[in-house]
């Protein structure tokens, strides 16, 4: 996935409404605790963002930029490496699953994620989820998850719920989305084409981890 | 011999009703974590793993050290050592039961637990823990409960038990290097992202068991009639000793390059637990406890005066317990934790359910523990080994 960071007003959230409605993602501020927060896609600080990367006299522009943070889908995932039931796997085309119903919850992926990707069920989610989305199941308490880039959906050929709903807001107020999803491995697609032409940064690529999430500043 | 652990005195029977309430009180908290979620503790999506799993690492070291009786009775034939190993075998056993505990009181979703078994994964370190933990839980029951059974028969323990001894003395140290790599491989853990870990485990690990069993000793020579004897217990005081110098250098060795390096990664958690960061500083009386304890300890050690006092020993050894479980049972998972991957600091701090949750795996441990030190004493008593 790309990120065109300029494109993404720091007021809008529907790519965060559309993944929360369709996952059935708990309110965070009916929770019992910030601590028990869900968070599949998010938006946070460049300095949080890119910790690494952060300075005093870094770009105004940057400092009010929201970034979108969602899991990063790693090339060389540690979350996999450490998962002692294969919960959380790789799949063929890249994507970095988690199966629910395996999980035991010991929680070593969390402690494996360098980017704060995943989240567990504190408590039971049901009562805090806003508006019950009935063809995606609602997790137990207990277990880990995160973003899965909408397996369900690529399945039956739709784009991710996020990138959808960037491309409609975007189309709505006539500018360009800021969210492009594609195959990396096929040369002709867009997010490869973006790549070629644009200088990119990811988030701590210096641990080997291979993240491809892909921001355009 | 089981039977043994059921006849007692009065006083004996008060301690074990007294650990059996502690018990009962853990166990209604953990029915209540049960249907309301790990929600009930203190942890959250920033410091994803707390005073349980701080509290399975310290009791590793303790089951790791009982090593420290084992080899050198066998390897350097020190046989004074012969008549405390089965202390140190059975505190072994105590305290892999509770280790295992923490782990399953940790778990989100425990009724999944085999899950492990049933999708074997070798390459988490996870599988690998519960594999040599398990095993050494075992090899320890066994090597015990065989070695007593020939000393209440008054004969020597059969050669065939030998090689168990000998593949338990390795397996001691397996249990605590793979207990450091579920935390030294992880990519941006700073803290705990060092090729030294595994070995400032250990050297805690023989410092913080021994001087356990240094008390143990003490009690046992104090209610009971068995004497483990006064050289035994100043030979544990030097392996004290020594372990304890080299886990402070150990620890001054990560500091040295954390802060000669200036790379703020590698600092964070040591400013977070020692002076406190972003305002946030909970840990920081905690961890000044800690070396005012390792100080004191040390100086208590060292001293070859007080080391071979048994009251200065014991004071010296309760030093070490104390700094141990703070550096390890608090200051290594939450510090690991703080700040978290995005550079922001959410402190954590047990919550009372958590705590009695963890105090009532401590019991549990304690009355395994008595029971099987009332064995081994009760068969030595009737062998007639009496003081020394």
């Amino acid at each position: 996935m790309v990120i065109k960071v300029r494109n993404c007003p720091a007021d809008c959230h529907a790519c965060i409404d559309a993944c929360d409605y369709v996952h059935n993602i708990p309110d965070a501020e009916k929770m019992p605790s910030p601590r028990h927060e869900i968070k599949w896609i998010w938006q946070d600080e460049y300095k949080h963002a890119f910790p690494d990367q952060q300075h005093e006299y870094v770009e105004e522009r940057l400092k009010k930029l929201p970034f979108l943070l969602l899991c990063n889908h790693c090339d060389n995932p540690p979350c996999v490496r450490v998962c002692p039931t294969k919960a959380t796997f790789k799949r063929e085309d890249g994507i970095v699953m988690m199966d629910q119903h395996r999980c035991i919850g010991c929680r070593f992926c969390m402690a494996a994620c360098p980017y704060g990707s995943r989240s567990f069920n504190w408590v039971d989610p049901r009562p805090y989820i806003e508006k019950q989305y009935p063809e995606y199941p609602i997790r137990v308490r207990g277990v880990v998850e995160k973003c899965t880039f909408c397996a369900e959906r690529l399945a039956i050929g739709k784009i991710p719920a996020c990138v959808e709903a960037c491309q409609n807001e975007a189309k709505k107020h006539g500018r360009e989305p800021a969210l492009v999803f594609g195959d990396l491995e096929d040369p002709e697609s867009e997010v490869r084409k973006l790549l070629r032409s644009h200088y990119t940064i990811r988030r701590k690529p210096q641990l080997g981890t291979g993240p491809q999430i892909y921001y355009i500043v | 011999m089981l039977e043994k652990a059921f006849v007692g005195g009065r006083k004996y029977w008060i301690w074990m009703a007294f650990l059996l309430g502690v018990i009962g009180l853990g166990f209604i908290m953990y029915l209540w974590q049960w249907r309301y979620g790990l929600g009930l503790t203190g942890m959250g999506r920033d410091v994803s793993w707390g005073f349980y799993i701080a509290q399975f690492t310290y009791l590793v070291g303790v089951a790791a050290s009982g090593v420290m009786v084992v080899l050198p009775c066998y390897i350097h034939n020190y046989k004074p050592f012969a008549k405390v190993t089965i202390l140190g075998e059975f505190l072994a056993v105590a305290a892999v039961t509770m280790c295992l505990m923490f782990i399953l009181v940790d778990l989100g979703r425990v009724d999944r637990l085999l899950n492990m078994i049933l999708h074997p994964t070798p390459n988490s370190i996870l599988f690998w823990d519960m594999v040599v933990l398990n095993v050494y839980l075992f090899l320890n029951i066994f090597i015990g409960w065989v070695a007593l059974s020939a000393e209440r028969k008054d004969v020597p323990p059969p050669h065939w038990i030998k090689p168990f001894i000998y593949i338990s003395i390795p397996w001691a140290f397996s249990i605590h290097t793979v207990t450091a790599f579920l935390y030294a491989g992880l990519p941006g853990r700073h803290f705990w992202l060092t090729a030294i870990m595994a070995a400032r485990f250990l050297a805690s690990a023989f410092c913080s068991g021994p001087a356990l069993l240094i008390v143990f000793c003490l009690i046992v020579r104090k209610v009971t009639k068995f004497d483990p004897g006064k050289d035994q217990i100043r030979t544990l005081g030097g392996i004290v000793a020594y372990a304890m110098i080299l886990n402070v250098f150990f620890f001054l060795l990560e500091i040295f390059t954390a802060f000669y390096s200036q790379i703020p990664g590698h600092m964070h958690s040591f400013i977070y637990l020692f002076r406190g960061l972003e305002g946030h500083a909970r840990l920081v009386p905690w961890m000044w406890t800690f070396v005012v304890f390792a100080v004191a300890a040390l100086v208590l050690l060292i001293v070859p005066a007080t080391r071979r006092k048994l009251d200065t020993l014991l004071v010296g050894c309760v030093c070490v317990i104390i700094a141990t479980w703070i550096d390890k049972g608090l200051g290594l998972v939450i510090g690991g934790f703080t700040p978290n991957p995005l550079g922001k600091v959410v402190e954590y701090w047990p919550t009372g359910p958590e705590f009695l949750i963890s105090l009532g795996v401590w019991a549990t441990g304690v009355l395994i523990l008595t029971a099987l030190y009332k064995i081994a004493i009760s068969v030595r008593e009737e062998a007639g080994i009496y003081k020394a």
